[in-house]
């Protein structure tokens, strides 16, 4: 991938950049004082209980949920109510979500090759080679003319992954790829999310998946009542959790 | 002390048909008829089926006699032809002051006698072919748009959609249309403002409030440039004898009012029902207040308004074609009624999809048009069919405003005393009917077709 070269030569430069950002529904104030900085090829993975903000912190980055103050950067173009902006953005950041929220009516290679068309204004001969190769790389590129109804929850999953890396972004935000999953259906994500990463992907992953944190993320972050909590490297995070939110988090979830 | 609970199969269980009792004709019997004899022993149940039995075998008794009374009617006894040109003396009894022997049928030399008035109104003889030129067309059209795997078929839908109603409109009317210097004006004024605004608006020459109405823009002006074309061409002679619209009649007549109606009340109700979407209050409100005034009178009213306070309110000496009059009527009417229609679809619709789209970059109209739209179209094709059959067979309510659709022409053909027994009116109605039922019947089929085609969502 030629992500690679460009990465050493930019690596400390801050992809996404948010600062003091706060956002509320109606009276409720569900994030509070966010500051995150993520460099290119970072992998960050975000946990914390439920209802803790995460996902609509990084619904935020692609404004699929708007910020009421402070500043969201992503690739130098700040997040405002401007759609130019926002279709700029949207069309570098890649998301899979827990639902996959693949087109039903649309079949796998067309779900792939939608975006690159309409948005990109690729030819769709060059859109469905590339497709191909990307659906090859999550192994299913048989499944190519099904439609996504005749497929499991895992290959869903997989070829949601593949569609978005169809529009060659930058940034991958993942929001609880496997939480939908069977647990014979984790690995095979799990696998193409860690191959994604060795590729050199800026990736933001929401997961409950611990052991994927450990092996990919560079820093974890945890989140509680709408706040950043404690922020460290995997190695640090899991072995020595500063905040007592956090060994109360941990103790749950990995307590069987 | 414990006893062993540990348990391996050592033999596959043999995968093996059901029972004889639980396939075929006897599982249908057993279903369908006597399901509730399993439990004989009460009596409660021994009743209830008997009962359904009793049910069966009065509803087949009915079913036979009404469909036997029917065919004998429309077949056996019915009148063929009528070769001495006896007009009513054929198709009456001998007491009824006729030739017939016994009970008599449908009638049908009246029906070939009158099936020019029946199918054109009292279009001219002489420019017949023009109608018939017409009906060919659309047969072919609707083929074309029909069958899957007709050559250059993507065109079809485009073809049927411009030229087609231009060659209608000139075949039927003559075209040679005098629109006058103000329409020529207007047009061409709302022309220049809307597409010429719109496409400078869109490269940000007019400011950002223009730029943000700049889509809105374009759509108008492609939509006023489009009436502008179809206005030229209709006012281009092509030597065709004029004909009145009052001359028009029959399934002509239903057949231009139901088009008409299905091919401009689906785009109107889908723009509707987004409109009724719109984060625009202005949209939103203007949408909302149309559908809600539509749907809340009567077509006959629709049609009375439309043909005696309408001419109130124009000028002297504007004239609207009655015909013309009635189309709108029914186009706006049907719209209002699709819109709510796609609006259920548009609901249906999950938030995923929506976010999905957003999150490819996908602009709004992209998504509307690539991922909302086709979804939501496709669930509520049912009550988009269900609309269009019933649009169709509302038209026989402009025979209340004086024109005269097939059910209309039909009526008319009644008062000729020549042809006036007592089984003419029973035979016009039976025509009336099986027609209207073939056309809707085919629709109804066509739709299930679709739906069918289109089901990718949950086939595994």
């Amino acid at each position: 991938m030629t992500t690679e070269n460009t990465n050493v030569q930019t690596a400390d430069k801050a992809v996404i950049k948010i600062e003091k950002m706060n956002k509320w529904y109606g009276q409720f104030h569900v994030l509070r004082d966010i500051n995150l900085n993520v460099k290119q090829g970072e992998r960050i993975v975000i946990c914390g209980p439920s209802g803790s903000g995460k996902s609509t912190l990084i619904r935020c980055v692609n404004r699929l949920e708007e910020h009421q103050d402070g500043l969201i950067e992503v690739n130098g173009t700040e997040l405002s109510g401007d759609l130019k902006n926002i279709e700029a953005i949207r069309r570098d950041v890649g998301m899979c979500f827990q639902h996959f929220n693949l087109f039903p009516h649309l079949t796998v290679l067309e779900n792939c090759t939608l975006a690159p068309i309409w948005v990109r204004k690729t030819p769709r001969k060059e859109a469905e080679a590339t497709a191909m190769e990307y659906l090859e790389r999550v192994k299913i590129p048989d499944q190519a003319n099904k439609y996504p109804g005749q497929l499991s929850g895992g290959q869903q999953q997989r070829v949601a992954i593949a569609r978005s890396l169809c529009m060659n972004p930058q940034i991958m935000l993942f929001d609880e790829p496997t939480s939908a999953l069977d647990p014979e259906m984790i690995k095979e994500v799990l696998d193409v999310m860690i191959e994604l990463a060795s590729t050199g992907m800026t990736m933001i992953c929401v997961t409950h998946e611990m052991g994927f944190a450990r092996t990919v993320a560079d820093r974890v972050i945890f989140m509680d009542e709408g706040q950043i909590i404690e922020e460290n490297e995997p190695e640090e995070f899991f072995n020595n959790p500063k905040s007592e939110r956090t060994q109360k988090f941990l103790s749950q979830i990995l307590s069987h | 002390m414990s006893k062993a609970i540990a348990y391996i199969r050592t033999d596959e269980a043999p995968s093996l048909p059901p029972p004889s009792s639980q396939v075929g004709w006897r599982k249908w019997l057993w279903d369908n008829m006597f399901s509730s004899m399993a439990n004989f022993g009460s009596i409660g149940a021994s009743i209830r089926s008997i009962l359904i039995i009793a049910l069966t075998a009065m509803l087949l008794y009915f079913g036979i006699t009404v469909t036997w009374s029917l065919i004998n009617f429309a077949f056996i006894d019915a009148v063929w032809s009528d070769p001495d040109t006896l007009k009513r003396g054929i198709c009456a009894t001998v007491p009824q002051g006729g030739v017939a022997e016994g009970p008599v049928g449908a009638c049908w030399p009246f029906i070939e006698a009158k099936g020019k008035l029946i199918i054109y109104g009292r279009y001219p003889e002489a420019e017949l072919w023009r109608v018939n030129a017409l009906f060919i067309a659309l047969a072919v059209g609707i083929l074309w748009l029909v069958w899957e795997n007709a050559p250059l078929r993507r065109y079809a839908s485009t073809l049927m959609l411009t030229v087609f109603p231009l060659a209608a409109f000139i075949l039927l009317t003559g075209g040679d249309v005098h629109w006058g210097q103000g329409t020529w004006t207007t047009m061409i004024v709302l022309t220049a403002i809307f597409l010429g605004g719109g496409l400078l608006a869109a490269r940000n020459l007019l400011g950002e409030v223009m730029f943000a109405l700049s889509g809105f823009f374009m759509v108008f002006g492609i939509f006023v440039t489009a009436m502008l074309i179809a206005m030229f061409v209709t006012s281009l002679d092509f030597g065709l004898p004029h004909v009145e619209t009052a001359n028009w009649g029959g399934l002509l007549v239903t057949l231009v009012v139901a088009i008409t109606g299905i091919v401009a009340s689906l785009p109107l109700g889908i723009a509707l029902a987004l409109g009724r979407q719109s984060q625009l209050p202005l949209i939103r409100y203007l949408s909302i207040g149309f559908i809600e005034f539509w749907r809340g009178v009567p077509l006959i009213s629709v049609l009375f308004m439309s043909s005696v306070m309408l001419p109130l309110f124009l000028p002297e000496g504007v004239e609207f074609d009655k015909l013309l009059r009635a189309l709108i009527g029914v186009a706006l009417f049907s719209a209002a009624y699709m819109a709510e229609v796609v609006r259920g679809g548009l609901q249906a619709i999950p938030k995923g999809q929506y976010e999905g789209a957003m999150a490819l970059g996908l602009s709004f109209p992209q998504m509307t048009r690539l991922i909302v739209l086709p979804q939501a179209l496709k669930i509520v094709i049912p009550g988009i069919v269900n609309t269009f059959i019933g649009l169709f067979k509302d038209t026989t309510l402009v025979l209340i405003i004086g024109l005269f659709d097939l059910l209309g022409a039909i009526q008319l053909t009644y008062t000729d005393a020549a042809w006036s027994t007592p089984v003419t009116s029973p035979t016009g109605y039976l025509v009336a009917a099986a027609m209207f039922w073939a056309f809707c019947f085919s629709m109804s089929r066509y739709s299930q077709h679709l739906e069918r085609k289109l089901d990718t969502g949950h086939k595994r």
